[in-house]
């Protein structure tokens, strides 16, 4: 199961980010496939991005100063979400590969959990709130507009993918990269430091779009059933790195489908699929 | 055995992605697929730490 999501994880990173030309002229992508969102996050100034991140076109619509809540956005969220639920972190989304192939590198000890991670847990609902919502809708500049907050602060994929490219490429974009840039170089580099030790720490604690699929999980088309063979002996708690209860609670809002219960199960009791009846 | 019972009617599920269609739609139809685009076509100063 593990090498098959990989693959496919791979396979999507390389497929969605194969605009060859923006590579090789640390340029991006132009055409009409940009008004397309992703389901992933996947910064849409990444050189070989074909498509747009969901979660920078939700802050571009709402701090546009011609719309505030962005329907087509949150429409194309929801059809996402409502089909596969955080599926999409475990399978297709880019930045949540890198941060799996992170924590294969061995270290002297991974952590599982710690005092304080369920509370923590919720920092990514109150990012999406404050900086993709709030902020670009609110703090707006003298012609209406807000800025980004979220993409500008935070986002480690934007630096990954497209910062340290477009900077290493771009004469222009070099020099003119300063504080901000190099607090987004420290953060990435914090959460690439931490993906060793903690799995999905991006995902777990930051990610706004994981808060919006989370959402989604109990509802999605696509769930994991727990059947009469369980026998509550908790081994897919065991081996769930996300930090759940699959044999209680098999769509909580952290589930991102990796299988990894599934594949620990000695009895078959816990099903994936789409819901039929 | 402390399981979750959680039913939820695919109906739901239907009237949601039914309801997410309506406003892709919608979206479409009041012109903000022409404001991601122009954000995605151009470099986001702000996504790579510059702007």
């Amino acid at each position: 199961m593990d090498k098959f999501r990989h693959f496919i994880q791979a396979a999507w990173a390389i497929v969605s980010n194969s605009f060859i030309a923006g590579w090789q002229s640390g340029s991006i992508y132009r055409g009409e496939l940009k008004s397309v969102c992703l389901p992933g996050l996947n910064c849409y100034s990444c050189p070989g991005a074909w498509g747009s991140c969901p979660i920078g076109a939700l802050q571009a619509v709402a701090g546009s100063g011609a719309y505030q809540m962005s329907f087509y956005v949150v429409g194309i969220l929801s059809v996402f979400g409502i089909t596969l639920g955080r599926f999409i972190c475990g399978f297709l989304c880019p930045f949540g590969f890198i941060q799996d192939m992170l924590h294969k590198i061995p270290f002297v000890k991974k952590i599982n959990s710690f005092r304080g991670d369920r509370q923590l847990r919720w920092l990514k609902y109150i990012i999406l709130l404050v900086f993709v919502l709030i902020l670009p809708m609110f703090a707006v500049d003298i012609i209406g507009e807000g800025a980004p907050a979220f993409c500008k602060y935070i986002c480690p994929a934007g630096t990954l993918e497209a910062g340290v490219p477009l900077v290493l490429m771009n004469e222009l974009l070099a020099a003119a990269a300063g504080w901000l840039y190099r607090w987004k170089l420290f953060l990435l580099i914090a959460i690439v430091l931490l993906s060793v030790i903690i799995y999905r720490p991006f995902c777990k604690y930051l990610c706004p779009l994981g808060a919006i699929y989370g959402l989604f999980n109990p509802v999605s088309f696509y769930r994991f059933r727990v059947n009469e063979k369980c026998v509550s002996c908790s081994l897919c708690t065991k081996a769930c790195k996300m930090g759940i209860e699959p044999y209680k609670t098999p769509n909580h809002r952290e589930c991102i489908r990796c299988g990894d219960c599934l594949k620990a199960c000695p009895h078959g009791a816990i099903c994936k699929g789409f819901e039929k009846k | 055995m402390n399981k979750q019972k959680l039913f939820v009617s695919p109906w739901f599920s239907c009237v949601i992605l039914l309801l997410a269609v309506a406003f892709v739609a919608f979206g479409i139809y009041r012109g903000e697929m022409a404001v991601v685009v122009q954000k995605a076509i151009n470099i986001c100063l702000e996504c790579i730490g510059i702007g």
